[in-house]
């Protein structure tokens, strides 16, 4: 593949959510994956937040710090810029992943980095950056426990905070046992962990660089704050001589006191911890008279769609969130079916959201209605993002797109790609009918006596009635009833 | 090379072009506050609760206390900064005797020792700049003579704190001490030894990091809930 015809941050690929579905649903060790772990999830978050007004005083605080943050947005890039220039941080900018990569790809070259370790990141996820990266002779080596995991077997994360969620120790055992030299099977969960410990230590020692993301970057000091329990962060963003930080252009903040309470909401909500064990705030690369810490340290911003997501208000809200896939955790279709039916970086109800919104709803149009609108990523959400109403509004734009106050057209990507000729012949006999009155008498008149005839197996009631009863004809039309009441004008 | 100045300006007018959303006031939010006595039971309670161990000791004695703990650990070689007190305290109360752990002063740049420093020794102590009592939280705060790297690794981490510094809540520290004006090159939050959870959420300790975190609370004699209150 050509590094060119990559696909979109996040594009699913063949087939519809519908066919993966069944699919995943007939894999009963992966929902048992799934349901253990949301169950355990859920119970965690929920101790972790015993007072319903401190919870609602923190989510009211945690959104506004986001909204604020983005009613400011470009302003704070540039005071984020300039304050990291400052520092001693070099920024890019990039509109697509490709442009990402390229940079990424640059700075490496101008060093002479060869190999290249990696802390978590969703963003370089959406840049499918390792494997560009490897075709252009670097390797990339995941350090993220889950993250490591999933790169050996060849996947997907399934989850945002838990990369690797779907797999069971048996499963992890064996793909140890395959690729770790030396390793036997096991599924002794220490044993695992200290054997990755083993092969990666090496590999943070003898890297000519490392990659990371960020999970919020303050405009006011220039600082790139990371939360992470591994260590495999602190080791990636310290230990090579150079740092490459990839981030979002959403994912800011205007001062440094914004960041107790986000750090409040953000592990207690992902994981049902307090604190995660590490939170680390990068300012700038290795001052003089230092012994260690990366010499250079570079920041790249990465639009990939976001502008577009922001010119709709409503929309725009998407971008308040912190990724601590509370809402997955809490979905009953993410729990059932699991990270990878979804088909994108970002799966769960965000992923219904950003998905369409980044990929085109031409491309991911069936995401949003993968939903059920039970609201329960709505009531957990730390930043108070409207999802239900952003997925009914994607559902209306993928048929209908209203008219945009953006400056850049429709408000989504792949707008109307969903309206059928079926629907529209549908929808247009529908307004004919009921514009003329003998018609519409006539019709309803057929349909009460010989409705019930019609059988359940002809297109297109045959659809509908394959997984639900066939609709009951009443005898009488509302108009013959209403008249039998004594309304002489209906 | 691509032209990086027409994507910055492009990526800023589409932004600017948006219709404006306003900016909302922030709402009224209070960090936790303990008094002084529950301050330090909860800075040990969620400390211990993330598997670290917390020690109580007088601030001139904690080098003689340190030693029974790493003996017990069998621990031969320790790293601690370069010309800082903690490392002076050391060297007065361990340096002639050849039982005790071997010191080793960070005094190289990563560079010029990195092999020895991954693989040969077996504890760092540092000294934290303060402590968070709601979260049970160091603050690391490296500096020339305390490189990033001692906290990180070594397998085990130990962290001498005063017991005057602990603060109830991050909110407090960052606000208090104006860290806004005077952000270091680096500065950590450390609660507990490195940990991970994705293997079936089976919480796994040492992945990368410590797999041990031994904080010393350093008590001046004399002084109960000191300063803090
Ligand atoms: S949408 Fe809300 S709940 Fe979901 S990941 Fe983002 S911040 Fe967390």
């Amino acid at each position: 593949m050509t590094v060119d015809a990559q696909p979109d941050a996040g594009a699913p690929k063949a087939g519809s959510f519908a066919e993966r579905a069944h699919l995943a649903l007939n894999d009963k060790p992966l929902r048992a994956n799934f349901r253990r772990a949301m169950d355990g999830l859920m119970a965690k978050r929920a101790a972790q937040f015993p007072d319903a007004a401190d919870l609602a005083a923190l989510r009211a605080r945690g959104a506004a710090i986001k909204e604020r943050a983005l009613a400011r947005l470009p302003d704070l890039l540039e005071q984020l810029e300039a304050r990291c220039a400052e520092n001693g941080i070099r920024v890019h900018w990039a509109e697509t992943t490709d442009e990402a990569n390229r940079i990424v790809l640059g700075i490496f070259r101008e060093h002479g980095v060869k190999t290249v370790v990696k802390g978590k990141s969703m963003v370089s996820e959406e840049m499918h950056l390792n494997a560009f990266l490897g075709e252009h002779g670097i390797q990339a080596i995941e350090s993220d426990l889950g993250e490591y995991i999933i790169q050996l077997a060849g996947e997907m994360p399934s989850h945002i905070v838990m990369p690797c969620i779907h797999k069971n120790k048996g499963q992890i055992g064996a793909l140890f046992a395959e690729h770790i030299e030396g390793q036997r099977y096991t599924e002794d969960v220490d044993e695992l962990t200290a054997a990755a410990r083993r092969v990666l230590r090496d590999r943070f020692a003898e890297a000519d660089a490392g990659i990371s993301g960020v999970n919020f970057a303050v405009a006011e000091t220039g600082t790139l704050v990371l939360v992470e329990n591994e260590g495999n962060g602190r080791l990636s963003t310290t230990l090579p001589p150079l740092h490459v930080a990839v981030m979002g252009i959403e994912k800011l903040v205007e001062t440094l006191d914004d960041i107790p309470p986000l750090l409040a909401l953000l592990p207690r909500s992902a994981t049902g911890q307090p604190i995660t064990t590490y939170v680390n705030m990068i300012t700038s690369p290795r001052c003089e008279g230092e012994k260690d810490g990366p010499r250079e340290v570079h920041l790249v911003l990465l639009d990939n769609g976001r502008t577009r997501v922001y010119a709709d208000p409503e929309l725009r809200e998407t971008l308040r969130c912190i990724r601590c896939g509370a809402c997955m955790n809490h979905c009953p279709v993410y729990a059932r079916v699991g990270g990878h039916t979804y088909d994108a970086v970002y799966p769960g109800p965000i992923g219904k959201i950003l998905t369409p919104q980044i990929a085109g709803l031409d491309v991911a149009g069936d995401l949003p209605h993968a939903s059920s609108l039970c609201n329960a990523c709505v009531e957990v959400c730390p930043v108070k993002i409207p999802i239900a109403d952003i997925l009914v509004r994607l559902r209306r734009e993928a048929v209908r797109p209203s008219a945009s106050n953006s400056v850049q057209g429709a408000a989504v990507k792949g707008a109307g790609d969903g309206w059928t000729l079926s629907e529209s012949s549908v929808w247009a006999g529908w307004k004919w009918l009921h514009a003329n009155p003998a018609l519409y008498r006539l019709g309803a008149r057929a349909l009460a006596l010989a409705g019930n005839l019609i059988p359940a197996g002809v297109p297109p009631l045959k659809a509908w009635t394959s997984v639900r009863s066939k609709p009951k004809f009443a005898p009488r039309t509302l108009h013959q009833l209403a008249r039998d009441k004594g309304f002489d004008d209906a | 090379m691509h032209d990086s100045s027409g994507t910055r300006a492009r990526i800023l007018s589409r932004l600017r072009a948006a219709p404006p959303s306003p900016a909302p006031a922030l709402p009224d939010w209070r960090a936790p506050r303990f008094d002084a006595p529950t301050r330090l039971d909860r800075f040990r309670t969620m400390l211990e609760a993330m598997k670290a161990e917390v020690h109580e000791v007088d601030a001139a004695d904690w080098p003689r206390r340190l030693r029974t703990l790493l003996d017990n650990r069998g621990v031969r070689a320790v790293v601690h900064g370069d010309g800082s007190d903690a490392a002076r305290q050391l060297g007065e109360a361990w340096g002639a005797d050849p039982q005790a752990p071997r010191l080793v002063a960070y005094d190289r740049a990563v560079e010029q020792w990195k092999g020895e420093l991954v693989h040969g020794v077996d504890a760092g102590v540092t000294l934290a700049i303060g402590g968070i009592a709601e979260t049970g939280t160091l603050i690391l705060w490296p500096t020339a003579a305390e490189p990033r790297l001692m906290s990180l690794l070594p397998p085990i981490h130990v962290a001498l704190v005063e017991e005057d510094t602990i603060r109830d809540s991050f909110a407090e520290v960052v606000r208090e001490q104006g860290w806004a004006g005077r952000m270091p090159t680096n500065v950590v939050l450390v609660s507990g030894p490195s940990k991970t959870a994705d293997i079936e959420q089976t919480l796994a300790f040492g992945v990368h990091g410590p797999k041990e975190l031994i904080v010393l609370v350093l008590k001046r004699a004399g002084r109960t809930y000191a300063a803090a209150g």
